[in-house]
């Protein structure tokens, strides 16, 4: 197909314009490469091993080098040591000169997967996919022992345990960690049939049996709000309790300390709120938390900010302090501080200029002529 | 060496692969069952014995012919250490399958067949990969009743085929087909036990004579 664009661009017109019309016509489909038709080459296991040997030789070599002692030479001081004696400018970090393991270099699924005769190592090799469905044929394994210790139960007479198995608190691999331990693409069809496979396993009454298999495709999922750890009260000579907190709004940086037992006056940089933010606004925003909760009277508030503008400074004092107001408030109210927005830091910021247009969306004037 | 290869092709069953089974074993295990005669495939007709309420049953006589010489056959293959892959696209007994494989020491594939798996196997696999030189079919239909992909492959890459065809099935393609029931699970069991039985059998006898062999 490109042989015969190319002859049409020769038609066209002889000279320098041929040229570039050569390259705009070739497609996208020649320049790709076939990764599977380029066939890489297999590594065998004596070739790792002498590729182990020689990494080793040469760390040693590295460490007299550098004169460390080559024992206790680690991968971060082998990484530190190539980065000094070859400096690289380059900008890909994976196109500068590196000094790996070569377990990492060479991946495992590269590695020849018959032996000498050429008899496959795996009974599933033919099939392509020999690890994903090594992996189905071991679960559904499962599967039947489950049912069979199950029928055994039945004949028996014996009742069957019912325990629920807490599922709230778990999930399934991804599929990315699912490629990673097997080594191999999946496909979604693929993942979602295993993970299928999987729930019909585990909704069996006597799955218990399995659980040790179960947990290796398991992982726990960390309940949210556990991860918030609000501090505790701090105390300052006079037996005031106080509490600090960090804020932040577009480039502007604020710390606040909270002290109880106040008059509701506000000091920000060493000056009166009424000095600095001269804007009914931006005290508006200020007071917004203690408002909320409907402590206004109750609290001293001394700040520092620094960075941005009037709106951004006030922004992040608010987020400081509501920040520093948890440590007083129980945990309903900073439920609800939180859904109201006060504890969530504000994304937006400048959005940059784009070449070719004016600003970030606006466009340069069309002109029709 | 030599001696060890020609030896067992002197003896019409060197392996005695006519004592694993009887007729009676095979009609216990209901292989003799076919399909309705709708389903009927034209070639299969000299392999039925009769219809009988609009079933069509399996001439048993004829299966344990060809099912003699597909053992014989594929227990030759085995001694030679040549690659056996089994091949069945019935979900139902896709572990069956592949645990006989297992337990044989030899190699399954009862899953989704790829388009290039015998054709394109250097591209796939890589350079320098050995192909399968024995296929044995437990049921030569795929998933939408038509003939596995793998029966024209390996006619096309020169392997034989060994594949127990019922009477929907199309015998054409393959080497040594045993006419007989592909979807009870009583036979499927019952063809999976033979194959192992004669597999195992048949390394056991070229461990033996190699043994022998070195001794000497």
């Amino acid at each position: 197909a490109v042989g015969r664009v190319l002859r049409l661009c020769r038609r066209w017109g002889e000279g320098p314009r041929a040229q570039t019309l050569r390259l705009i016509c070739a497609t996208t489909a020649v320049q790709k490469k076939n990764v599977g038709a380029s066939g890489p080459e297999k590594y065998t296991e004596a070739f790792i091993k002498k590729q182990i040997e020689e990494f080793n030789l040469g760390k040693r070599h590295l460490a007299n080098m550098m004169g460390e002692d080559p024992e206790t030479f680690t991968q971060e001081d082998i990484d530190r040591a190539i980065a000094y004696l070859f400096p690289s400018g380059l900008f890909d970090k994976q196109a500068r000169p590196m000094m790996k393991h070569p377990t990492e270099v060479f991946p495992e699924q590269r590695k020849i997967q018959w032996g000498e005769d050429g008899r496959p190592f795996h009974f599933l090799f033919y099939t392509g996919k020999q690890s994903y469905y090594s992996l189905m044929h071991e679960t559904y394994e499962k599967f039947l022992n489950v049912q069979k210790h199950q029928d055994q139960l039945i004949a028996q007479d014996l009742p069957l345990q019912k325990e629920k198995r807490n599922l709230a608190g778990s999930r399934w691999l991804t599929k990315i960690e699912l490629e990673e331990m097997l080594l191999e693409k999946l496909s979604d069809d693929d993942y979602s049939r295993f993970v299928q496979l999987l729930q019909k396993l585990v909704a069996l009454p006597c799955a218990d049996i399995e659980e040790n298999y179960i947990q290796k495709f398991s992982r726990e999922v960390p309940v949210q709000l556990q991860k918030v750890v609000i501090e505790p009260l701090q105390y300052d000579e006079q037996g005031v309790p106080f509490s600090t907190g960090e804020g932040k709004r577009k480039t502007a940086r604020a710390t606040a300390v909270v002290y109880d037992n106040g008059t509701g006056k506000i000091t920000v940089n060493g000056t009166d709120v009424l000095h600095y933010f001269p804007v009914v606004q931006d005290r508006e925003q200020l007071l917004f938390p203690f408002q909320f909760l409907g402590r206004i009277g109750k609290h001293d508030m001394v700040c520092t900010v620094s960075g941005g503008g009037r709106s951004a400074q006030a922004g992040a004092i608010r987020l400081a302090s509501a920040k520093a107001l948890r440590s007083f408030v129980t945990e309903k109210e900073v439920e609800f501080m939180r859904q109201a927005g006060l504890l969530t830091v504000d994304p937006r910021v400048k959005e940059r200029k784009k070449p070719g247009q004016e600003g970030p969306r606006r466009k340069f004037t069309w002109k029709k002529r | 060496d030599d001696k060890l290869l020609t030896e067992p092709l002197s003896h019409p069953d060197f392996f005695s692969v006519k004592e694993l089974f009887t007729l009676k074993d095979l009609f216990d295990a209901r292989v003799h069952l076919g399909h309705k005669k709708g389903c009927r495939h034209r070639f299969m007709e000299p392999y039925i014995f009769g219809c009988r309420l609009d079933q069509d049953i399996i001439d048993l006589d004829q299966t344990m012919q060809h099912l003699q010489l597909a053992l014989n056959f594929t227990a030759h293959v085995a001694y030679r250490g040549g690659i056996i892959l089994f091949v069945s696209r019935k979900r139902q007994f896709c572990h069956l399958v592949e645990s006989t494989a297992r337990a044989c020491g030899e190699y399954a594939h009862t899953r989704y067949w790829q388009g290039g798996l015998l054709t394109n196997a250097h591209i796939q696999f890589g350079p320098g990969v050995r192909l399968p030189d024995l296929l044995v079919f437990l049921s030569t239909l795929n998933n939408v009743f038509e003939p596995h992909v793998a029966i024209r492959d390996a006619a096309k890459m020169n392997i034989p085929t060994v594949g127990v065809v019922d009477t929907n099935c199309n015998p054409c393609l393959i080497t040594y087909p045993i006419p007989g029931n592909d979807d009870s699970p009583a036979a499927v069991e019952l063809y999976c036990k033979l194959f192992r039985m004669t597999i195992i059998r048949a390394k056991d006898k070229r461990r033996q004579s190699e043994a022998v062999e070195e001794l000497q």
